[in-house]
């Protein structure tokens, strides 16, 4: 089996010869002829193509609902993936018949993914499902026909035809006919078949690919015939550890394992709704922080967060590490201080303690969009008084911007109308934002003072209010 | 009831046209298309792509055996570019290869050299320069010229109004499969199945016949595959007829984004005069469409525009002047609305801007003037109905406007940073084709011995619940069980010479047609049941619930053995049916006539919340009032209305179509081009239907598809309210999309103009993300 890829497809296991950088969708029309999964867009960005990839987690089989546009088919190795035939039984699943019964499919081309996101959800949900859980996996798939109208129904439905009931051992989920039987000897199946690791340790890959939510998009039509190696075949590069006041997180920790992780959510309790406005739930499964930084995108999510949070990176080229700046790390329009052979492994930022922190986004549409402009900012005030405070936004300059000069500016000052206004210029010198298709420069300088008004009076609400701001106008 | 074909749906079943089985030896095309907007084609260099590995042809213009130059209303567009382009994404030559990876590849080692021309992309600079597309059309009403001095105030304004991307899941998609003696079998996801059939058979000097057509479903279309299907059939045809193998053609997203076209962009310049009670005397307004390069449906587009420029009310004097215009964008086409809803939203802003300089409700100047049963429209056809009023009436007090109406001031008083808005929007579509002659449907139904029964209509599935509607209506007919019917693939051979399933019509068109050929069926089946009864009135007899009844009486003869004894009789099972709109026509001489078989009306109540810190917006709920007949499955009719508001809403927002000054699509994939979503959407969407009977519809029914969408112009301007509570004083442009940036930028007009001024021009057409 040496050089081949060996996982569970729905029940049966497979061993395919084809290259690791292959994306899952081509090799299920291409090679499987497995016809229900969809194409929409190869970008991420329509959920038609959505998949469930189940991993051994101890005993358990994980499972994460994903792009297989996007999803290398190497990734795969020791793996469940699951498609729409998958999941056919010879009755309808309750989300096939709550579909069905609310006429919320029109077209039909987007609803297997539809399927999919849902049942995935309903594999990982805890003890109590809900309508807003419900809305929120289906958060990546669009649907040109339906309005979501007569989806949102089928919801509400499930919600009550699927049961409150615990949803922790497979049985149960097999008794109501969610998955079908199969699913119940996946574990065993999963141990018994080869974990060995892919060959995938050769030096001479022309591309790394971390969650390949980006470079499939920018790369696509070269990656399934490029030599690629798959980062995420290294475990030990995924974990979030706290030690002596300072959070370390492993580059290919995924946005979604970042917001639900106990050490993050404690520390910046609002993650999640920061995190719910970057791409969507399958890109979220896939799309990790280190990732989302050596891309180095202006508008970058993750890397306006972490510039506000004072972040380090650890560079490591297989012989020695070293350690820079987040700030530093971004030199020029998606360039970086990355070297060849360098890997970004780890991202290390100081515990916030009495920090107020705020995540602003504007994008055209509120969810699973990209930001037109975006920002952080962490503040420590003492009496009034700012004593620490760091402020990141994106969409402003050629690289996710760390304003330097304005969070300068405001240190010793106190949490005021005139504090800010004051601070408008500095602001509006630090920043070089150009038009393009997300919008016009001169946009994204407004929306850049009025980010910096929102996290104030967001912060700060019985000092500031956005009336202050007008009538002096 | 639900949709027959919705198992199929979740189950990941159903098929589309590359799901079908693959035949052996099939081959793969992608397309290579003009990267600039306007130009000489200087030379083309296959030369690299020729020299891949798995290559099997190129093909260009000169590879036409017959006809390259097509179009349903005017033949003015080449399937492949020969001397000149004029769109950037215009097709020039057609890549076959192995596999569909290869051909798309070998696409992008065609170089071409061009002399690039100046292009022009505004629709107003078009007409000045002469370049426009058929004639000027003008529809009057009364005299506009003398009522300017009986009104007490006018006003004047100008709307940009934003194109669309129709954004069907599926893309552009054909398989061609060359059959014995220079014939063809084409399965294409296509509204238009003759269309394909004709210009196929054309471009390779074939008769019609020779070209079979077949459809089975599309995953979605809303317009953008009635004319622009064609061209993908048609080149998929040409390698497939020169190189005797299956071709298959996908458009990848990113082709289809960039090489297919989209609804019109409008430039419409409007002048309306009221009385100081509010009475629209009288409304003048001049469409500058924006049609692209080629004629494609534009100048039908047009006409609905001039149809629907007064949407919902009874103007006295109206003069409404309206102009295709050649631009160097991707040839504008349908798009549901089809010219109805820019037509739509330039009167609700003439009326907004009114309402404004009156300083009353935008409502009251909208109440005032909806239309009542027997006012003339522009057009000389006479309103019917009073659905409009009764629509309005009952949205106001169903969802109690009044109630709305000081919940938002109240809050608006109380709030400063987050304000909220609300639009009442009515409707009036006009139901028909405006070509007359394209009104006709056509039904085969055959029923075999056991009982079962199989239709074909010259209408296809796409998404919109033709099937469901037509298997309910062959039930309903027949008196046996919808698991009875078959819904067949549209196919050229078995229904001949059919329109495109459009203009909302398709279950009216084809619904009767099946009506009409059930009742051949029908009468010669009572015939074989008298005997069998031994009855002497055959037309006593009728069919319910899977048995024979005579006299209103059960009868213990049932619908399958019935059948048995009607195959034994010898009788014709089997019946085809034709179905034309009785009574409408329209005289483009004199731009008046009786175009519409009938009006669909409602009336749409929007709310919304801005957030004026931020510029962005939440659509909170969206009730709608919408004229039915009697449905014939209201659970697809629901569907229809939901989908179409969802499609509006987009439009008038987010989606926000953009082109560079040299023609570029900027909004060129679904990074940067946004439809609504899961959350954009409200979760309070409530509908009521007003049920209307409808003699024209099968079984009472109403059309449904398109007249919904143009209930989301609503949105525009309850955001709009919302944007002068917090800015009353300012001037706000009548620009569409209304997007996060349009707020925010006119919230801060001042700061906007400073900040503007700061920044070089300096624009980079493509950032990734």
């Amino acid at each position: 089996m040496t050089g081949q890829i060996c996982f569970l497809l729905n029940d049966r296991q497979v061993c395919t010869p084809a290259n690791s950088g292959l994306t899952v969708l081509d090799y299920l029309h291409h090679l499987a002829r497995l016809r229900g999964t969809k194409v929409g867009c190869r970008e991420g960005g329509c959920g038609a193509c959505t998949l469930l990839v189940g991993s051994l987690r101890g005993e358990k089989v994980s499972y994460q609902s994903v792009a297989s546009c996007l999803l290398p088919l190497g990734e795969l190795q020791g793996k469940h993936l699951v498609t729409i035939e998958g999941l056919n039984q010879s009755r309808l699943s309750p989300v096939q018949q709550e579909l069905v019964d609310r006429g919320a499919t029109q077209c039909g081309f987007c609803t297997p993914g539809m399927v999919m996101s849902l049942t995935g959800y309903l594999l990982k949900a805890g003890t109590k499902i809900s309508f807003e859980e419900l809305k929120n996996a289906l958060g990546g798939n669009l649907c040109r026909c339906t309005g979501y109208a007569s989806i949102k129904r089928a919801c509400n439905f499930l919600v009550t035809t699927t049961g409150n009931s615990s949803r922790e051992n497979i049985q149960d989920l097999v008794a109501k006919a969610i998955v079908p039987e199969y699913f119940q000897e996946i574990p065993a199946r999963l141990r018994q078949l080869s974990q060995s690791a892919l060959e995938n340790g050769k030096t001479t890959a022309d591309f790394l690919i971390a969650g390949g939510t980006e470079i499939y998009v920018n790369y696509g039509d070269i990656l399934p015939e490029s030599r690629v190696k798959l980062l995420n075949q290294s475990p030990q590069m995924k974990r979030i550890s706290s030690y002596e006041g300072k959070i370390y997180i492993k580059a290919l920790t995924t946005f979604a394992e970042f917001a639900t992780d106990p050490t993050i959510v404690k520390l910046i309790p609002d993650i999640q709704a920061y995190v719910s406005r970057i791409a969507s739930w399958q890109i979220r499964n896939r799309a990790t922080l280190g990732g989302n930084i050596v891309a180095a995108s202006p508008i970058a999510d993750g890397s306006i967060l972490l510039l506000a949070l004072d972040s380090l990176v650890m560079l490591n080229n297989g012989n020695r590490s070293r350690i820079l700046t987040l700030k530093e790390f971004f030199q020029g329009y998606k360039q970086t201080a990355q070297k060849p052979g360098e890997i970004l492994s780890e991202i290390i930022f100081p515990a916030p303690q009495a920090n107020k922190i705020n995540f602003e986004k504007v994008s055209k549409r509120k969810y699973f969009d990209c930001a037109v402009v975006n920002s952080a900012i962490k503040i420590r005030c003492e009496n009034d008084v700012i004593c620490e405070i760091a402020i990141s936004m994106g969409g402003v300059a050629p690289i996710p911007l760390f304003l330097k000069q304005t969070s300068n500016y405001f240190i010793g000052k106190p949490v005021s109308q005139d504090t800010i206004e004051t601070a408008f210029p500095i602001l509006q010198r630090e920043i070089s934002p150009i038009s393009d298709v997300h919008g016009s420069a001169g946009y994204k300088r407004l929306l850049a003072r009025q980010l910096l008004i929102a996290h104030f009076s967001k912060l700060f609400p019985d000092f500031l209010q956005l009336r202050d701001f007008y009538t002096t106008n | 009831m639900k949709r027959i074909d919705a198992a199929y749906h979740v189950r990941g079943e159903a098929e589309y046209v590359d799901d079908l089985p693959q035949p052996a030896e099939m081959l793969y095309a992608a397309v290579f298309a003009s990267t600039v907007a306007r130009g000489k084609i200087l030379a083309l260099n296959l030369k690299e792509a020729l020299a891949l590995d798995g290559i099997v042809a190129v093909f260009a213009a000169s590879d036409i055996p017959g006809t390259n130059q097509w179009g349903s209303i005017i033949p003015d567009w080449p399937l492949l570019a020969k001397d000149e382009v004029d769109y950037a994404g215009q097709p020039v030559a057609v890549v076959v290869a192995k596999t569909k990876v290869l051909a798309q590849k070998a696409a992008h080692k065609i170089a071409m050299q061009v002399k690039e021309l100046p292009a022009i992309v505004d629709p107003k600079e078009a007409f000045l320069r002469g370049q426009i597309i058929g004639v000027p059309r003008t529809f009057v009403l009364g005299d506009v010229a003398r009522a300017w001095s009986n009104c007490d105030l006018i006003v004047e304004g100008n709307c940009e109004i934003g194109g669309q991307e129709h954004l069907y899941l599926e893309t552009q998609r054909a398989r061609a499969i060359p059959l014995e003696g220079q014939t063809m079998r084409v399965y294409s996801a296509t509204q238009n199945p003759y269309a394909v059939q004709k210009t196929i058979a054309e471009m390779l000097n074939l008769p019609h016949h020779a070209i079979e057509v077949d459809v089975k479903r599309l995953g979605g279309a809303f317009g953008g595959k009635e004319e622009q299907a064609t061209h993908w059939a048609c080149l998929a045809a040409l390698a497939a007829w020169h190189l005797d193998k299956p071709v298959e053609l996908v458009l990848s997203r990113l082709d289809d984004l960039k090489m297919t076209g989209k609804r019109h962009p409008y430039s419409s310049d409007f002048k309306i005069g009221v009385t100081k009670e509010g009475k629209i005397i009288a409304y003048e307004v001049k469409h500058y469409q924006n049609a692209g390069a080629y004629a494609d449906l534009s100048t039908a587009v047009l006409e609905r525009t001039l149809f629907h420029s007064t949407n919902a009310y009874f103007i006295p004097n109206v003069q409404i002047f309206g102009v295709s215009c050649r631009t160097n964008l991707p040839p504008s086409t349908a798009l549901r609305g089809f010219g109805g809803p820019q037509a739509m939203f330039v009167i609700e802003s003439a009326i907004t801007q009114i309402a404004e300089k009156l300083g009353v409700e935008r409502e009251e100047i909208q109440r005032k003037n909806l239309l009542r049963a027997g006012d003339f429209f522009p057009y000389g056809q006479q309103m019917q109905t009073n659905s409009v009023r009764l629509t309005w009436l009952e949205a106001e007090q169903n969802y109690h406007l009044a109630e709305i109406k000081n919940r938002v001031a109240d809050y608006n008083a109380s709030h400063f940073e987050i304000k909220k808005g609300y639009a009442l929007m009515p409707i009036c579509f006009g139901i028909s084709f405006t070509a007359t002659f394209l009104n006709q449907g056509s039904a085969l139904v055959h029923v075999y011995t056991d009982g079962s029964v199989s239709v074909t209509t010259g209408g296809v599935e796409m998404g919109q619940g033709l099937s469901t509607k037509i298997a309910a209506i062959a039930s309903r007919a027949f008196g046996i069980g919808i698991e009875r019917i078959k819904i067949e693939t549209t196919n050229t051979t078995r229904i001949a010479n059919m329109p495109p399933t459009a203009a909302s019509v398709t279950t009216d068109l084809n619904g009767n047609a099946t009506l009409l050929a059930i009742a051949q069926i029908l009468d010669r089946l009572k015939v074989v049941a008298a005997k069998e009864l031994r009855v002497s009135e055959p037309e006593r007899i009728a069919f319910a619930d899977e048995k024979v009844l005579y006299a209103g009486e059960s009868t213990n003869l049932s619908w399958a053995g019935l059948l048995e004894k009607a195959f034994l009789f010898r009788t014709n099972l089997s019946a085809h049916a034709f179905y034309a709109t009785p009574g409408i026509q329209f005289d483009r001489a004199l731009e008046k006539g009786h175009p519409f078989a009938y009006h669909i009306c409602g009336t749409a109540l929007v709310e919304v919340t801005l957030d004026c810190l931020r510029g962005t917006y939440e659509i909170d709920s969206v009730k709608i009032v919408h004229e039915l007949g009697r449905s014939v499955n209201e659970m697809v009719d629901l569907g229809q209305v939901e989908g179409g508001l969802a499609q509006g809403l987009g439009w008038m927002t987010i989606e926000d179509l953009r082109f560079s000054d040299s023609g570029q699509l900027l909004s060129l994939n679904l990074a940067t081009y946004k439809i609504p979503d899961v959350y954009f959407m409200p979760d309070e969407i409530a509908i009521k239907f007003l049920t209307q009977e409808n003699p024209l519809g099968p079984y009472g029914s109403k059309a449904v598809g398109e007249p919904p969408l143009m209930y989301g112009i609503g949105a525009f301007f309850a955001i709009r309210q919302a944007m002068r509570a917090f800015q009353p004083t300012s001037e706000f442009a009548f620009n569409s999309p209304l997007t996060p940036e349009r707020v925010l930028c006119q919230l801060y007009q001042k700061e906007f103009q400073e900040m503007a001024q700061k920044t070089a021009v300096n624009f980079r057409s493509q950032i990734s993300t």
